[in-house]
């Protein structure tokens, strides 16, 4: 795992420099972060880098993951798309169940933090262990629409934290307590976007028995019906009447996802007549997903809600032109026509994709945008620096704050 | 090439940093959004007003404030767009006189426009506000005399240059920007204090805000 000086050449040693000062003011706190899963999905995979990077700065951090048997992640998995504004039918045995488990870990688990970061709805519930330290939600969700009887349910835990933390403003909520706005991150050192030779990424083109002789168009995500693979499928036919090209639709599954064999399985009912289109299940091959991504002509995130949209990070930072939906918090990575191209539909999609495959000068002008945008935003060490100071301002509330 | 005359008290940099604070105010419309610039804090017109500097540094030109950007690109009212791009913020010493500038601004146009407040923007497209909470703290870079100053900035972070060149002046209130003040003040060189505070730092890159700066220094020192 990288070390913190490595990203200096990436982003600056100055930047570096500014972390280790903020770093000393956190010299005598102990963080507690807590999530429901070790591996898969976002949330993951920004603590498994973040981490062992607060550790390295001497701000001592702990991970831990919440224990629930599968009931419980069914449950999670409804509120998750009910607080997406899908509909769901949400029974009184579903909070029983939820707050079965939540007693659980709460007998469980030792917290002893300073300040305790609890990540999305899942551990939630553990904020009836609160004393006299701070807690935040980290919320990763896009909660522009959410089902009301969930977020009720929430909110009565919310309350009692000290301060929320949102991906995008359109999330914010009517709460009495404070929200701050923090976007997720990359790292750019990791397997999934560090720097591959040429040769690596046609490896993984031959491994995966995909010809580079046409164009080609990638989703990377996971088999969720939030983030519309059968949509990508039609954009993609559409934009086929026209330009001969190819589709990867390539993600993996988290644990606490039980619904993704069965939308992984209507996809592949849907692409099984097509040789161009490529269903890959990746679980966790992180240098795999690199190598599709660099291998793409256009890369494509066409979900119908977004927390983040990590992989649109990703995509950006390889230089790529980027078509993703107007949602979550896709518009603070692409401002439309200057980093990349919005979309609000599947013919809107098809067509943003057909003009970049038309004007390669223009897509690649984008691409070297978004790049930039995504160094000066969204890297991995601007994360590290807002997570220092969502902490540092838990204990100031004035707003102009002299360190 | 001249000897650098020693300061009467050295410039010590700090940097800036900052966390978006949600103010949970959104507006959907021009009427809505001219309610909420008149009641929110300074804090936030100073983030709507500033935070694309920092955000959208590397794009030549950049796009716009973020009030100009959203009443041009997401409702369409183009024209009110370009007033408020052209508000100078220079032009105001306190922050709540710029609130009233850009208020001012929406008001009139609203008066003389009376369907402009029918446009409304899309949903997830609602102009949202938020507030900068800012962290100052010193850096390690401290310089005794104008070589000193020059390849310090060479170093600094955009952050550094942001605190000295908008923060001070506009949200602490200070008449010029830092460099100027220290030059002028510790090292009694008018001319060059007023040569930094004429650059326009609204129309250019953070990036090309410090090439300029260090041009200018650089030819002092050689002179």
């Amino acid at each position: 795992m990288a070390k913190i000086e490595e990203y200096a050449p990436i982003v600056g040693q100055s930047i570096i420099d500014d972390l280790r000062l903020l770093a000393e003011k956190l010299k005598d706190k102990t963080i507690q972060q807590f999530n429901s899963t070790a591996v898969g999905g976002g949330v993951a995979e920004i603590l498994n880098r973040m981490v062992p990077l607060l550790n390295e700065l001497n701000v001592n951090t702990r991970w831990e993951v919440i224990k629930g048997g599968e009931e419980f992640f069914t449950v999670t998995k409804k509120f998750h798309n009910a607080l997406h504004g899908r509909p769901e039918e949400i029974t009184g045995r579903d909070f029983e169940i939820f707050s079965e488990t939540s007693l659980k870990n709460i007998e469980d688990l030792n917290i002893y933090g300073d300040i305790v970061v609890i990540h999305d709805p899942q551990p939630i519930g553990l904020i009836r262990k609160k004393s006299d330290n701070k807690w935040i939600w980290r919320c990763h969700i896009d909660l522009s629409n959410p089902n009301q009887k969930v977020w009720d349910f929430l909110r009565d835990f919310i309350v009692r934290y000290d301060s929320s933390v949102f991906s995008s403003p359109n999330f914010a909520q009517n709460l009495p307590i404070r929200q701050f706005l923090v976007a997720p991150s990359i790292d750019p050192l990791s397997d999934k976007n560090k720097e591959l030779p040429q040769e690596a990424i046609d490896a993984v083109l031959k491994k995966y028995k995909i010809a580079a002789d046409k164009p080609i168009i990638t989703q990377i995500s996971r088999f969720d019906r939030l983030k519309d693979p059968l949509g990508v499928i039609e954009a993609y036919l559409l934009v086929k009447k026209y330009i001969d090209c190819r589709l990867i639709l390539a993600g993996g599954a988290a644990s606490d996802d039980p619904e993704g064999e069965k939308v992984l399985g209507e996809v592949q009912e849907k692409a099984k007549d097509d040789p161009d289109i490529h269903i890959l299940l990746l679980p966790q091959n992180d240098t795999d997903v690199n190598a599709l991504q660099r291998a793409s002509d256009v890369i494509l995130q066409k979900s119908l809600k977004e927390g983040f949209g990590l992989t649109v990070t990703e995509g950006l930072w390889k230089a790529k032109p980027v078509v993703a939906s107007n949602v979550g918090g896709i518009p603070l990575q692409i401002k439309h026509k200057y980093s990349g191209l919005l979309c609000h539909s599947i013919p809107g999609a098809a067509f943003a994709i057909r003009q970049l495959l038309n004007n390669p000068e223009y897509a690649k002008k984008l691409g070297e945008n978004g790049r930039e945008h995504i160094k000066n935003n969204f890297l991995l060490t601007r994360d590290l620096r807002d997570h220092m100071l969502l902490f540092l301002s838990l204990y100031h509330n004035e707003d102009i704050v002299y360190l | 090439m001249r000897e650098s005359m020693e300061a009467k008290r050295p410039f010590r940099f700090s940097t800036r940093l900052h966390l978006s604070e949600l103010t949970g105010l959104r507006a959907s419309n021009l009427s809505q959004l001219l309610d909420c610039i008149r009641n929110v804090p300074g804090s936030s017109i100073y983030y709507n007003t500033h935070a694309f500097l920092q955000q959208y540094q590397y794009l030549v030109p950049e796009p716009p404030h973020d009030f100009a950007y959203w009443v041009s690109e997401v409702l369409g009212e183009v024209e009110l767009g370009e007033q408020l791009a052209g508000i100078d913020p220079l032009a105001y010493s306190k922050i709540h006189e710029l609130q009233e500038k850009i208020a001012q601004t929406i008001e009139v146009y609203l008066q003389d426009n009376v369907f402009a407040k029918l446009r409304f923007a899309r949903r997830n497209e609602e102009f949202n506000f938020i507030k900068t909470i800012s962290f100052v703290l010193p850096t390690n870079f401290t310089a005794y005399d104008l070589r000193e100053f020059m390849e310090a900035l060479k170093k600094i972070t955009i952050d550094s240059i942001y605190f000295h060149i908008f923060e001070a002046r506009l949200r602490l209130q200070k008449p010029t920007n830092d460099f100027s003040i220290w030059i002028e003040e510790s090292l009694g060189d008018k001319q060059l204090a007023e040569r930094i505070a004429r650059l326009d730092p609204y129309s250019r890159t953070l990036e090309d805000l410090r090439g300029a700066i260090i041009k200018i220094i650089e030819k002092r020192v050689s002179q």
